[in-house]
């Protein structure tokens, strides 16, 4: 086997809007495309899937051209060696829950007996086999997202295309659900790409994050690094880090013309400083003695914040600051007040903002 | 409530229903059963149901393609097309069945050819009934099927296609199941319109009891020489009709 599956690069033209994002996965493994709406994230997996031809770049999958504008390979939808699980499922409404997963093996020639025995036996390993003969509109949320993954995996595909697999269901039901979708996927021997805006979901279900913005890739890896380094306001925000650019000489980052932050770690040239929420502190006068950075900030918004305070400030840099409802009641915060905002130097982050 | 409004309306629904009523009260009760099962009767209701069965089938082996068409497919004059497909329902019968005879008539463009190639002659046979019947019930379908379609989530073919089925075993696993109630509600409503075609029929297909004497070409006939005959045989498709709204209510229009 070959260490990329599948081998993309998926351009797409519309209008003013361009998506180019390239795409390798290897067998086995699951790469989400995690980015906020309208990044491209849904018609990069209509690309994938054949239901959006390409512009320009290629879908290589198992070493066979099914898109590729060049040469004029195509293959289309219905032959690709594929499995979608839609946003919303879509299971077909006139068919039972074994129906609809026995659908792809009977397009596949296999004969409805031996089909529908498939179907039951993926029903059985999504824990549906009570439902089987219920119709879509009888089936709770949670159980037509299984019956959607069973339907896709039914026909092995080499590669497995999920597009927001959890976002249908609520709170509960999500947890429970991608725990399983979990297990699911990492039994899947095939490349597995999925689409969310979810963080929660992507760091939960993939092997590694490809981070799509206005149609291109700006941030790639797994998990820890992304969300220790983010490169991105975005990424930042859905990893909830206070991010900020700058450069860098030695142990100080000019991160705007007023400030310069002190960093713990050492670096020179472009580089990104990120710190948490909560270790930003605020304090009614400039606080004296220890490594901090110090700046005159102004109240911006104050809003809850699970059990503490979220406090945005303006001034030389934009900052978010997580106080305890104590803290905010002693310093009175209000937007248009003016504070003083610390933070120490060992509570940063930095890291080079190239490569 | 303004009187203004409730006086008009009421006036209108007696309009309506008055005639029907009439129907039912000058309506030969004693003697219904034997005058149903006079055979010139049973004749003309035989071929009526006959004939716009074959003329709904005839529409929905047509008609679904050409709503599926309609529906799916993108190209120019589209709009053009549709209106044309619409033009029966607004056209007078007679118009419809004078351009049939000018098409299909033994001398018309093609009924001249076709008699003359294959010997079959369609005007005033049972054949042009279907014919004339279809022409003008197939708008009916037409419209009711590509309605269904737009309606249709096409994301459900996408579907199929990512799970390997091909155009025409999506159209047939997946779009007609999807569209059946519109469908039927199509074809019941095609079937009515059929089995109540009167101007095109005697105009293409004349009336010849047992071939092209239909129930509405009975009735006429028998107003001017037997009436009760003509109140009887117009009872039954009173009924006939009253069935089938009834049917389209319960099962199609309230579930769609």
């Amino acid at each position: 086997m070959s260490d990329r599956l599948l081998d993309a690069r998926l351009v797409v033209d519309r209008g003013v809007f361009r998506l180019d994002v390239p795409l390798r996965v290897a067998p086995g493994e699951v790469v989400a495309l995690l980015g906020p709406n309208g990044a491209g994230k849904t018609t990069a997996l209509r690309a994938l899937a054949g239901l959006h031809p390409l512009t320009d770049g290629h879908v290589t999958l198992d070493e066979v051209d099914l898109d590729r504008p060049a040469t004029g390979g195509w293959v289309p939808t219905e032959r690709r060696s594929i499995g979608v699980v839609f946003q919303d499922y879509l299971l077909f409404p006139h068919l039972s829950a074994l129906d609809n997963v026995a659908f792809g093996p009977r397009r596949h020639g296999v004969e409805r007996r031996a089909a529908r025995a498939t179907a039951r036996e993926w029903l059985g390993r999504v824990g549906l086999d009570a439902q089987a003969q219920r119709r879509p509109r009888q089936l709770s949320g949670g159980q037509a997202q299984r019956v959607a993954l069973a339907r896709a995996l039914a026909v092995a595909p080499s590669l497995l295309l999920l597009d927001e697999p959890l976002a249908a269901l609520d709170a509960r039901t999500r947890l429970d659900t991608r725990a399983e979708l979990h297990r699911h996927l990492s039994a899947h021997a095939g490349a597995t790409v999925l689409v969310t805006h979810d963080p929660l979901d992507a760091l939960a279900l993939a092997d590694r994050l490809v981070i799509v913005e206005g149609g291109r890739v700006v941030q790639e890896g797994d998990g820890p690094s992304v969300t220790a380094r983010p490169r991105t306001d975005y990424v930042a925000r859905l990893v909830g880090l206070n991010l900020y650019r700058g450069r860098a000489d030695g142990h100080g980052v000019r991160v705007s013309p007023e400030l310069t932050l002190t960093v713990a770690d050492r670096l020179d040239g472009e580089a990104f400083v990120a710190f948490r929420p909560a270790a930003v502190a605020l304090h009614p006068a400039r606080p004296e003695g220890s490594p901090r950075n110090t700046w005159a900030g102004t109240v911006a918004d104050v809003q809850r914040h699970g059990d503490n305070v979220r406090v945005q400030l303006d001034g030389p840099i934009g900052v978010a600051a997580d106080v305890t409802p104590a803290a905010a009641a002693q310093l009175r915060l209000v937007p248009g007040q003016k504070v003083w905002v610390a933070v120490k130097a060992t509570e940063t982050h930095a890291y080079p903002a190239t490569g | 409530m303004p009187a203004a409004l409730l006086i008009p309306a009421g006036l209108g629904l007696l309009f309506l229903v008055l005639p029907l009523a009439g129907l039912l009260i000058r309506a030969p009760w004693t003697t219904l059963l034997e005058r149903l099962t006079e055979p010139g009767a049973l004749t003309a209701l035989r071929l009526s149901v006959q004939t716009a069965t074959l003329a709904t089938a005839l529409c929905l082996l047509l008609g679904v393609p050409l709503a599926w068409v309609l529906a799916r497919v993108e190209f120019p004059g589209r709009r053009l097309v549709r209106a044309l497909v619409t033009v029966p329902l607004v056209l007078p019968p007679v118009v419809g069945g004078v351009a049939l005879l000018l098409v299909f008539g033994r001398r018309g463009l093609l009924g001249g050819w076709l008699d003359s190639t294959f010997g079959i002659t369609l005007p005033f046979t049972t054949t042009g009934v279907v014919l004339a019947e279809s022409f003008v019930a197939m708008p009916f379908l037409v419209i009711a099927v590509e309605g269904s379609l737009r309606a249709a989530d096409h994301r459900y073919e996408e579907a199929a296609a990512t799970l390997g089925a091909s155009r025409w075993t999506t159209f047939t696993h997946v779009t007609l199941p999807l569209v059946a109630p519109g469908l039927a509600a199509g074809a019941v409503l095609c079937w009515a319109r059929a089995l109540g075609e009167f101007g095109a029929t005697i105009t293409f297909a004349g009336n010849y009891p047992g071939r092209t004497q239909t129930m509405p070409l009975a009735v006429y006939l028998a107003l001017e020489t037997d009436l009760e005959s003509a109140i009887v045989l117009s009872l039954v498709l009173l009924v006939v009709s009253v069935g089938i709204l009834v049917a389209l209510r319960e099962r199609w229009m309230t579930t769609a």
